[in-house]
């Protein structure tokens, strides 16, 4: 459970930042730490366990049918990440508190944060491959609304959307590998797949799963060619690029080819591609950052030739460059997080980032600078700092593999690490070192504590692991690429390798001829300007737009704007298709006894039909295409009633009933009559595809009617248990309240959105001016001055109490008898309406005293409340139970949580209803109609009295 | 009597899908209720057809089958409610658009607005 726990942290964490930052942007930034620093300690309660080898599981059935299981396990490699995630999104949360600016949004940064940190823990702790599917694609929306956090700046959005379409593009992939994978071994486990080597391997599928899958991994973690996306993301707040294009997302695709490095591993295949991608992404990245001039644009390529450096270390395929693998991690990691915090306190502190207006900072700004050295000199591969310990490591596995020839390898390596050295310099020199300007945008100084703590600490560890890396590192390292390796791993880290080590003669040359680069670069940077190269965001850019084209082709080869015929395409379409589908299956005889007609049937009948052969040609006056509706609508009640359903006639005559005068009420707003606009040709063919989909659906109904079930209905269940399960003998009611009662909860929701939308529509109506004006020149015809007859208005306040009760009575017989929830919401909602019609919007709506919205909100509340009160008996959510009390000197009477249930129903409905009615009434009082206050527009009283005068 | 039903719930359908046709949304919202009214009965139907056995244990030996009837229950309510977000609509789009048109483009096959314009006046008769 503690696993599951540790993943759903962050999400439940998500909430809070929403609502605590009403308390301030102390307490916010309080909460969302103490969520992820109470994730971390029970993460580290789990670390001795794994650290003596044990793997920690957590399994939770789910779908089981569909092999998705929320199964959680963690072994070394994911306590590394998990601990890296956790912890180093613990500094971004002190960081961004004291980053962001008062006007940014900071409880929706929190909320994105953590919803980013729960998708990435649960990447690195699932032992199901679909769970982590969907982990995957949580992290690439997430990063989208990071990414896109500044929705002002076009490159935020532009950025947010180009790592979107790449990382979600590659997410597709992924899904499409893992399918084959889990299809490959018979199961979607990690810890069953990761045991069957061989068995992948040697299938046919091997290959195509495997590019899939990296594909998924290279576009995650930025590898060539997908690398461009990377840059762009900057756009994003700094901690964001920290957290994100440092030390967490962009190492998930890492992480993806670490987890399936025992299974994938290992074949010429991997090695080819994997190597090659990430030693091309290493030296190209590496050069590119050299000549960039804004400090993150630096640190982006510089990440994702560090990321190509792990990925090609994975793609060694040996356990010792696995080893390696996972020790650069660690170390890329912390200083990288530290290096962009350092970018993004110089942005805050000078207003710029650009290495051409900085320099001198050194003595403005001497803690960031210390802070900024360590991290840099270790990004630079210089001893004793961690990111010296690990490129030494690297470049000795480098030295000793084949890659076309023997040494091409270590050259290029040497390069890549020639040109690290070179911009790590350029980073420090440039923007460090040199004389104090005049003419920076602002003028820097260091930061409080706030800002630099992070940093600070990230480069305390990096010193610390650079030091004594056996004591601060090793243990993890032995773990981690153990779980990676499949074997036991036991890592020798140390400084200094002998003069025979190649890595110490490539590690020279790097350094010297890093800086003789640097040396160089005001040359080299001419030359780099005046080469012309591809730019990756135009070339995106042009293939997306080609795309769209396409698409937009293609929707306007398909239909023309014109909803009549897509309508009809579709009508004729699905006829089409049914009547192929019932022509090519085998049909039992219609032999099912038939009920005899009976004369008050057919009477029901005839008007029906007549009614509806009507409506086509007198619908052109459209208060007398209403009333034929209605007559159809409240005949089909009477046909429910005959047939046996007394609760479907009830609702059918109510809900007949309240659309009516809901449509009376809008066709105030709407022209009186249907002009004649199509030919008669186009008439005929209109009444030709009606024709046809009416025959069919009655030739298919009539088919259905003849022949029995082809299984055995499940309803004899629902009645055997109505009484002896549910508790009530309507057995309709107890299906809705009880047996179905999560499909009703779903139905009830759906009912109050409807509402809400309603009601938005209207409030979103009554801000545009040109609906104003309009509406201004509405004038409901009238006929005469009475608009609210006394009459009228009086016996429906005589009658809304009757109505009521009658409302009551229908909601509490409802579990035995004809009735519920449902029909009484309806039965109140039309008391109401006879009020708003009676006596006018205004002088109505002035007596409600409670809210509709809150009525539908009661109503869900209301029915979770009742379902999720099972949980305290240990039931599923929404059992229903019941038992029968005698209270003197009542008779003994029967008390159901379904109807508390029901009572949520009752009021949603009720709340859904009246807020329709109310929008429309909103609408209504801005016509240029005058308002009545008061009741009567002839007060008898008045007139009484100047009879009297 | 199934026959009777039958047709019933096919002419529905077809009155529904002609105002569905229609060029304007007031007569499409009837469309739709018309084609809404057809499906619940053919839904209902499924349960096939019984008399005298409501589905109230105790009150007979036979019932008619509960399931399509509590499906057809809510079925009825969410119509109600999908009616109401399409009349707001085509408020809206009236009251925005200044027309009630459902179609996007100019038909090919409708007349030219002048010949529209004369025909709603002759209809309206005396409104301006």
């Amino acid at each position: 459970m503690s696993l599951a726990l540790i993943a759903a942290l962050p999400f439940l964490g998500a909430l809070l930042p929403g609502l605590m930052i009403r308390a301030g942007r102390d307490a916010c930034a309080a909460v969302t730490g103490s969520v992820t620093l109470l994730a971390l300690v029970l993460l580290a309660l789990q670390a001795p366990a794994v650290l003596s080898g044990e793997v920690v599981q957590t399994r939770i059935e789910w779908l089981p049918a569909l092999g998705l299981n929320a199964n959680f396990f963690l072994d070394g490699l994911g306590l590394l990440f998990a601990g890296l995630i956790l912890g180093i999104g613990l500094l971004i949360i002190i960081y961004a508190r004291f980053y962001l600016a008062k006007s940014d949004p900071m409880g929706q940064f929190y909320t994105y944060l953590m919803l980013f940190q729960g998708a990435m823990v649960g990447i690195v702790l699932s032992d199901n491959i679909l769970l982590l599917l969907i982990f995957w694609e949580l992290t690439s929306l997430s990063s989208f609304l990071l990414i896109g956090y500044w929705k002002h700046l076009p490159a935020g959005r532009q950025g947010a959307r180009m790592a979107l379409a790449v990382t979600g593009g590659g997410g597709l992939c992924l899904i499409a590998g893992m399918l084959i994978l889990g299809g490959i071994v018979g199961s979607y486990d990690l810890t069953v797949i990761l045991e069957n080597k061989e068995l992948v391997q040697a299938s046919d599928w091997y290959l195509p799963a495997l590019i899939l899958i990296l594909l998924g991994a290279f576009t995650k973690s930025a590898q060539f060619p997908f690398h461009f996306w990377l840059p762009h993301a900057m756009a994003a707040p700094t901690p964001v690029s920290a957290y994100l294009h440092s030390a967490t997302m962009v190492k998930a695709g890492l992480f993806l080819l670490a987890r399936l490095w025992p299974v994938l591993a290992g074949t010429p295949e991997w090695f080819w591609i994997v190597s090659t991608a990430g030693l091309v992404t290493m030296v190209m990245a590496a050069k590119i950052a050299l000549f960039k001039d804004d400090l993150k644009a630096l640190l982006a390529f510089s990440t994702v030739s560090h990321l190509g450096l792990i990925t090609m270390l994975l793609g060694f395929g040996t356990k010792a460059a696995a080893t390696v693998a996972v020790f650069h991690i660690i170390n890329h990691a912390t200083f990288k997080a530290a290096l962009f915090m350092i970018a993004g306190i110089v942005d805050h502190e000078a207003h710029t980032r650009d290495l051409k207006r900085l320099g001198g900072l050194r003595h403005l700004m001497p803690i960031t600078f210390t802070i900024a050295l360590l991290a840099s000199l270790s990004m630079a591969g210089i001893p004793p700092l961690n990111g010296f310990l690990s490129k030494e490591l690297m470049l000795e596995e480098a030295a000793h593999t084949v890659w076309i020839t023997p040494w091409a390898m270590g050259l290029l390596a040497t390069i890549g690490a020639l040109f690290s050295v070179a911009y790590s310099f350029r980073f420090l020199a440039h923007g460090f070192l040199g004389p104090v300007r005049s003419d920076y945008p602002h003028t820097p100084h260091d930061p409080g504590p706030g800002l630099w703590g992070a940093p600070a600490l990230l480069a305390a560890l990096v010193v610390l692991i650079g030091l004594f890396p056996m004591v601060t590192a090793a243990w993890l390292v032995d773990v981690a690429a153990s779980a990676v390796t499949g074997e036991p791993v036991t890592a020798k880290i140390t400084h200094w390798h002998g003069l025979g080590a190649a890595a110490l003669w490539m590690s020279l040359a790097a350094v010297g001829g890093g800086l003789l680069t640097l040396g160089a670069y005001p040359r080299l940077r001419a030359i780099w300007d005046a080469t012309p190269r591809p730019e990756a965001k135009p070339i995106f850019d042009a293939l997306i737009e080609t795309l769209a084209a396409a698409a937009r082709g293609v929707t306007d080869a398909l239909h023309n704007s014109s909803l009549s015929r897509a309508v009809a395409a579709a009508v004729l379409a699905i006829a089409a298709a049914t009547l192929w589908a019932f022509s090519g299956g085998t049909h039992v005889a219609g032999t099912r006894e038939l009920l005899p007609v009976t004369p008050a049937l057919v009477g029901i009948w005839a008007v029906m039909v007549i009614a509806a052969l009507a409506l086509p040609f007198f619908h052109r006056d459209r208060v007398v295409a209403l009333v034929l509706t209605g007559v159809v609508g409240l005949l089909i009640a009477p046909m429910f009633a005959f047939f046996s359903a007394p609760d479907l006639a009830l609702t059918q005559i109510s809900v007949e009933v309240v659309t009516i005068l809901l449509m009376l009420l809008a066709l105030n707003f709407l022209p009186k009559a249907t002009p004649v606009e199509s030919r008669p040709v186009r008439r005929l063919g209109d009444a030709a595809v009606a024709g046809i989909a009416g025959a069919g659906m009655g030739w298919l109904a009539y088919a259905m009617m003849t022949r029995s079930a082809a299984f055995e209905p499940i309803s004899h269940f629902h009645l055997a248990q109505s009484k002896p399960g549910a508790g009530g003998t309507n057995a309709v009611n107890t299906i809705i309240v009880d047996f179905r009662g999560y499909d009703t909860f779903g139905e009830i929701i759906v009912l109050g959105i409807a509402a809400l939308v309603i009601y938005a529509l209207s409030e979103s109506l009554l801000r545009s001016p040109t609906v104003t004006r309009r509406l201004a020149n509405v004038l409901p015809q009238r006929e005469d001055g009475d608009r609210h007859p006394m009459m009228l208005v009086v016996s429906t306040r005589f009658l809304l109490p009757m109505a009521m009760m009658v409302g009551v009575y229908i909601f509490l017989r409802g579990h035995n008898l004809p009735g519920g929830g449902f029909v009484a919401g309806l039965v109140f909602a039309i008391a109401y309406l006879m009020q708003y019609m009676a006596s006018g919007y205004v002088w109505s709506h002035a007596r409600q005293r409670y809210d509709h919205h809150a009525l539908i909100g009661w109503g869900v509340l209301v029915s979770v409340i009742a379902g999720a009160g099972a949980w305290a008996f240990g039931q599923p959510f929404l059992t229903s139970g019941f038992d029968y009390i005698n209270i003197w000197p009542l008779e003994e009477f029967e008390l159901a949580t379904a109807a508390i249930f029901d009572l949520g129903v009752f009021l949603c409905v009720l709340g859904a209803i009246l807020l329709a009615l109310a929008s429309l009434s909103r609408l209504a009082q801005r016509t240029g109609e005058d308002v009545n206050t008061r009741a009567f527009d002839i007060n008898p009283a008045d007139t009484a009295a100047e009879e009297v005068r | 009597m199934e026959a009777l039903v039958a047709s019933a719930i096919g002419l529905l359908t077809a009155v529904g899908i002609y105002m569905i046709l229609r060029l304007r949304t007031f007569p499409v919202i009837l469309g739709l209720t018309f084609l809404s009214y057809g499906v619940n009965v053919f839904l209902f139907a499924s349960g096939r057809l019984t008399l005298n056995a409501a589905p109230i244990i105790g009150r007979g030996d036979t019932y008619a089958d509960p399931l399509p009837q509590a499906l057809v229950l809510t079925a009825i309510v969410i119509s109600f409610g999908m009616t109401a977000v399409l009349m707001i609509m085509a408020i809206g789009g009236h009251l925005e658009a200044g027309h009630d048109k459902v179609n996007m483009a100019e038909d090919d096959d409708t007349q030219t607005d002048a010949q529209t314009e004369a025909q709603t006046e002759a209809q309206t008769g005396d409104k301006p």
